[in-house]
């Protein structure tokens, strides 16, 4: 048997996996800049289809048409994005005598299309969200539908999946905006200009049912995952099983999904998504007709590899399982970790070469899918995902615990990530306790998010931490070979200096164990205090805590990571934070009057010309990046001075993009 | 007064004595004092409101707590013209501190110009002082590091100051290759003073506080007719990008004095010390696995060589030397399994890695310095060949790429060579090919050892001739990869990229003991 995948990197891995475990042999497809990743490797066999941009590789029907011919393969796995929900492909398969791992043509019709789907789930007997209606053509037919339902409305295109693309508007001017911005975005990531608005429902929780689906009209329902925390409505923590289900809920919402599942007859794995409100009422959304990115929370609760079963299905066999036999043991929670800026709106693209690479699986109950190793790179083609990092517990607290110490553990270099964000969120009271909504980082971080906030304790034990490294890379500094003999000092007088703030810092050492006087408190600081390391597993008044060490620089610099988020710190002697006023200060560029990309991508869109004068917060041009538009404003009303970009252009983050006057 | 006042109260048996001993012992402790506040408090204020630190703050951050002994604290100058002969005008020390002391435990020679005093100029005596520390440093075998702020010659002292210049070029002379020579440049330095900081291995810059020129902007002003600023005629980015003049520029006093500290712990003490071994807790067998594909397929395609040395070497510690000048070579310190080594790689990001006049004669002279002071040389290669043009032709690439050339071939030291892709021409020879005395000489699985590109040689080779891009395919197949090099034992071996760090720190352990002469000569002809 061949099987073909064409799916993100980190999902072709995940098949591949499953595939090798059950003897099927595989071929990956892939770009020309993924010709080295790791799913390539993994597979028996690869194809190149295309060079980077989706649309002339991974999205281009007949190179993986000619790649299926040559390899003669006799199924093809879609993974999610990308084909998968593709009718068109499936009915290209279908015409070769290609299998296709997934539900027939049929069903990815009428589920693909968010319209009609609704309608085919009223029919069912599923509840659906009030006031939705057709196909948008006009900005002004948009704004008539969106005053006919009432404000808030949500837009999005009619063919994209999860929530790419999905815009909300409060008023007739955003509506125009989400409209255009939304139908630019259909284009070009689906091919597919069509668009849906609907009602906004405010404070959902996102919840969504897994089925399983065979071709001799059974189905099961595999339990719920809660996907509420999302930035920009895509999902960023998942959870299985939800702590805001009860039993007699998830059995109506179960079933009304594989109700909707039969009524379509389908077949495969699928996912059933609802919108629930605080009274637990629940509507459906949507139906993925594919594998979910947050499906290893689903498998870690019930024990079924849902690649394996879809494979089985596509092949005509019946489901193994009955429904009182789908368990819910334990708790799984999935953190999507992304090579994004969490401090720029929760998270913005960013690209690089991962220089340094560790996954946390050194420990237990811990499960990474990622298609990436040290040496990749995060280039700005495709999806930022770096991995997907699921723990497992017996309740809650402990999954919990162990993704505190997975997200502790895991080294990423060379590209900016969102852990910091991530560790902030489960560790965050309101999701501990399960008060969460679809707009829990709005709500929990309505500046924007600005890293773990310490406390008197944890600034304590940040600052020394950092001066006992300090010390032990001193230390090092002093032990050559057969030369000298390192001096020991009996008291070190520092200064560790954290933003603006300089603090007075005694430390003195017994061995590996330093003890450190700071902010009218004493910190007790071990480890072994290996400086190749990029982990810092250290002791702090008897606890363990794994630190990363980001940076170390000659002039005393020290970036850690502790508790998620990365602080620099400048550690120096006595003497020289004395003189360090001396100083002269070096004046930053002022960034008022210049507009530089926050990302890497491409410029979509320039809105203005030099002699233009703009006012604050107009937009002045467009940056496509990770297939996500982003609108660059003005910062202050004043004239162009110069535009230093144009459309169809790359850019880096960083780049200059316009100067104001 | 107080002398009478103290002698009253002692006895009257010892009055005599005591009365002349303490006169003494008094003025000793006056003259220490006076020294140690330069040029008084006023111009110590004033050198700070600049945001420069005074000539004792700077050696008391650069050296080891308490390891300084200084030298010569009661020197004064002689001259006795203009009215410097009275007693305001002289000042213990005169405008310079030297001394001895430690950096991380390892004996150092230090000079620290005071900008307080006659604005730092070079007195004789000054000269004296800094003679006297050179020579003790070549003698136990110390480097010296010279930390720069002078408004250059002593005007009043005439032909003597000039002399005293004449004294330190002469010992910056003789005792290059044996200790390492260091300056920092931490004020203006200006005229003839500049050939000092010129004569030895490094010259570091503090940025926005110092300059380096020959003629400051008004006489160029006056001669040349050009307007230029301070900071665009001898700043530390017009020398570290421009020039070539500096090898590296910091912030500000404290954060150069504190890299300088770091920097100094990868060198020998002289030329008779081997490379220093540090404590190393990276391991020695790493795996480098992201090497494996950090070449692209696509030979055209650039990649930053910078990624491939941080990964192989220690803790990912790569103290750059000129990392803005010259950029299509990368020339720096780290170290592998704790001992120094130097670093020499073609960076494809750049100009395509190809050799021209400036980054010949930087990889020559830090070759040079890598073989004086018995530190091994690792050398990366990407290289397309030397750059052709007229301005390099002009410019005289023949002889300056031949001074890398030279470097290579002269150097005696450990040398391991890693071929990462293109070896193309002559310039696969003069990157420290094992023509050149290699000792061990790999190729990754991307390596094309090859006289040119498969295009350019299919263009010759087959001139005129139809089916040019079967041609190409041909000598793709046959000449694109590291075999023709290593069928013939030019390269060692052909290697996985991930074992790279793995195989150099074996190699450097058996090399340690390596032992080749070059004839005897009084001294090579490198071309100048």
């Amino acid at each position: 048997d061949f099987l073909d995948c064409q799916l993100t990197r980190t999902y072709q891995c995940r098949v591949i996996k499953t595939c090798r475990k059950m003897g099927i042999q595989t071929v990956a497809v892939h770009s020309d800049v993924d010709s080295s990743a790791v799913h390539v490797k993994m597979a028996d066999e690869a194809v190149c289809v295309g060079p980077a941009p989706t649309g002339k590789s991974y999205l281009n029907m007949d190179a993986i048409m000619d790649a299926i011919r040559s390899t003669g393969a006799q199924a093809v796995h879609p993974g999610y994005g990308f084909l998968s929900e593709n009718k068109e492909f499936a009915q290209r398969l279908a015409a070769e005598g290609v299998m296709f791992v997934g539900p027939d043509t049929h069903a990815i019709q009428a589920m693909g299309d968010k319209i009609q789907s609704k309608l085919i789930a009223k029919a069912a007997g599923v509840n659906t969200i009030p006031g939705f209606d057709g196909v948008v053509k006009t900005a002004e037919e948009a704004v008539k539908i969106a005053q006919d339902i009432g404000y808030p409305v949500m837009i999005k295109a009619s063919a994209g999946g999860g929530g790419k693309g999905m815009r909300i508007a409060w008023n007739d001017e955003e509506t125009r905006e989400g409209f255009r911005f939304s139908s630019q975005e259909a284009a070009s990531s689906f091919g597919d200009d069509r668009l849906l608005i609907e009602k906004f429902i405010d404070n959902p929780r996102h919840i969504e049912i897994q089925v399983l689906a065979d071709k001799h009209g059974s189905a099961l329902w595999l339990n719920e995952r809660e996907c509420s925390i999302q930035r920009r409505n895509q999902k960023v923590v998942e959870e299985a099983p939800s702590t805001f289900l009860d039993p007699a809920t998830r059995r109506a919402m179960g079933e009304q999904a594989v109700q909707l599942a039969k009524a379509v007859q389908y077949s495969s794995a699928g996912t059933v998504e609802f919108l629930v409100d605080s009274q637990k009422n629940f509507y459906f959304l949507e139906m993925n007709t594919r594998l979910q990115v947050e499906h290893p929370i689903t498998e870690c609760i019930t024990g079924l590899d849902l690649v394996q079963q879809m494979i089985r299905i596509a092949k005509g066999y019946p489901l193994q399982h009955k429904q009182e036999d789908i368990p819910i043991n334990g708790w799984a929670i999935e953190s999507r970790v992304y090579a994004e800026d969490p401090y720029k709106s929760f998270g913005l693209p960013s690209i690089g070469r991962l220089s340094q690479y560790q996954e946390p699986l050194n420990l237990s109950n811990v499960r990474v899918d990622s298609g990436i190793q040290e040496g990749s790179d995060i280039s700005i083609y495709y999806d930022p995902m770096i991995s997907k990092l699921v723990t497992y517990g017996a309740t809650r607290a402990e999954a919990l615990a162990k993704m505190e110490d997975a997200l502790d553990n895991y080294v990423i270099r060379g590209v900016t990530h969102n852990i910091p964000l991530l560790r902030e969120i489960i560790t965050h009271p309101r999701f501990i306790s399960g008060d969460i909504t679809t707009n829990f980082l709005p709500e929990v971080y309505p500046s924007g998010f600005h890293g773990h906030q310490l406390a008197t304790d944890s600034r304590r034990e940040l600052l020394a931490s950092a001066a006992a490294l300090y010390i032990a890379a001193q230390l090092r500094s002093q032990r050559f070979l057969l030369s000298t003999i390192p001096q020991e000092r009996g008291k070190w007088e520092l200064c560790v200096e954290l933003g603006k703030d300089r603090h007075n810092v005694e430390v003195t050492r017994s061995g590996n164990t330093y003890t450190v006087e700071v902010d009218a408190g004493r910190v007790e600081v071990s480890g072994e205090w290996n400086l190749a390391s990029p982990l810092l597993p250290l002791t702090i008044n008897g606890t363990h805590r794994m630190l990363q060490c980001l940076s170390r620089e000659a002039s005393g610099e020290i970036t850690v990571q502790y508790l998620g988020t990365s602080f620099k710190v400048r550690v120096l002697s006595k003497l020289a934070a004395e003189l360090d006023s001396y100083m002269p200060e070096k004046i930053p560029e002022d960034t008022s009057s210049i507009l530089r990309s926050p990302m890497p991508g491409t410029v979509v869109a320039v809105a203005v010309k030099a002699g233009d004068t703009v006012a604050e917060g107009q937009e002045i041009c467009v940056i496509e990046a990770m297939k996500m538009q982003n609108s660059m404003t003005a910062a202050k009303t004043a004239k162009v001075k110069s535009v230093h970009c144009k459309p169809g252009e790359t850019v880096g983050e960083g780049d200059l993009l316009v100067e104001l006057e | 007064m107080a002398i009478s006042v103290l002698a009253y109260v002692l006895p009257l048996d010892c009055r005599w004595y005591s009365v002349s001993h303490l006169s003494v012992q008094e003025r000793i402790d006056k003259k220490r004092k006076a020294a140690l506040v330069g040029g008084g408090q006023k111009r110590i204020d004033a050198q700070h409101k600049r945001g420069k630190l005074t000539a004792r703050e700077r050696v008391e951050l650069l050296l080891d707590p308490n390891s300084f002994v200084e030298y010569d604290m009661f020197v004064e100058h002689r001259c006795s013209d203009f009215g410097m002969e009275q007693d305001r005008n002289k000042f213990p020390g005169d405008s310079v501190v030297t001394g001895q002391g430690r950096i991380n435990g390892r004996l150092v020679y230090v000079f620290s110009q005071d900008f307080t005093v006659f604005g730092g100029s070079l007195s004789g005596a000054h000269a004296q002082k800094i003679c006297k520390i050179m020579d003790q440093a070549v003698m136990v075998g110390a480097p010296v590091i010279g930390l720069n702020d002078s408004g250059g010659a002593r005007i009043q002292e005439g032909v003597e100051s000039l002399a005293g210049y004449a004294d330190i070029f002469l010992r910056n002379v003789t005792a290059s290759g044996v200790v390492p020579q260091i300056s920092l440049i931490m004020g203006p330095c200006a005229g003839g003073a500049v050939y000092s900081p010129a004569l030895t291995d490094f010259t570091f810059m503090v940025k926005d506080t110092s300059y380096l020129f020959i003629t400051g902007p008004d006489v160029v002003k006056s001669v040349t007719n050009e307007d230029v600023t301070q900071e665009e005629l001898g700043g530390a980015k017009t020398h570290t990008a421009v020039s070539g003049v500096a090898h590296r520029a910091f912030e500000n006093d404290i954060d150069a004095l504190l890299n300088l500290r770091d920097f100094f712990n990868f060198l020998p003490l002289s030329n008779k010390d081997a490379s220093p071994v540090i404590e190393c807790h990276d391991p020695s067998d790493r795996l480098v696995p992201g090497l494996d594909t950090i070449v692209p397929m696509e030979s055209t395609k650039a990649y930053d060589m910078l990624d491939i040395i941080h990964g192989i070497v220690d803790e990912r510690d790569f103290f750059e030397i000129m990392p803005n000048y010259a950029k299509n070579i990368v020339v720096g310190f780290a170290r592998m399994n704790g001992r120094t080594v130097g670093i020499v790689g073609n960076q494809p990001k750049v100009a395509s890695g190809c050799l021209d006049i400036n980054s010949s004669v930087k990889g020559a002279r830090f070759v040079r310095f890598c073989d004086a002071f018995n530190i091994p040389i690792i050398t990366f290669v990407d290289v397309p060949g030397f750059l052709p043009g007229t301005a390099q032709e002009y410019g005289g690439i023949i002889r300056h790429g031949a001074k890398l050339l030279f470097a290579f071939a002269e150097a005696t030291v450990p040398k391991i060579t890693i071929i990462t892709r293109k070896a193309y021409g002559g310039a696969y020879d003069v990157m420290s090919s094992k023509h050149l005395r290699g000792d061990m000489n790999y190729a990754w699985p991307t390596a094309e050892v090859a006289v040119m590109g498969a295009k350019g040689a299919v263009q010759i080779i087959f001139r005129g001739k139809e089916n040019q891009a079967e041609a190409e395919a041909e000598y793709v197949e046959k000449f694109a990869n590291p075999f023709p090099a290593a069928v013939r034992g030019f390269v060692d071996d052909i290697i996985e990229p991930s074992t790279t760090r793995k195989r150099i720190c074996r190699d450097l352990e058996v090399l340690a003991s390596k032992k080749q002469v070059n004839p005897w000569k009084k001294h090579a002809n490198i071309p100048l």
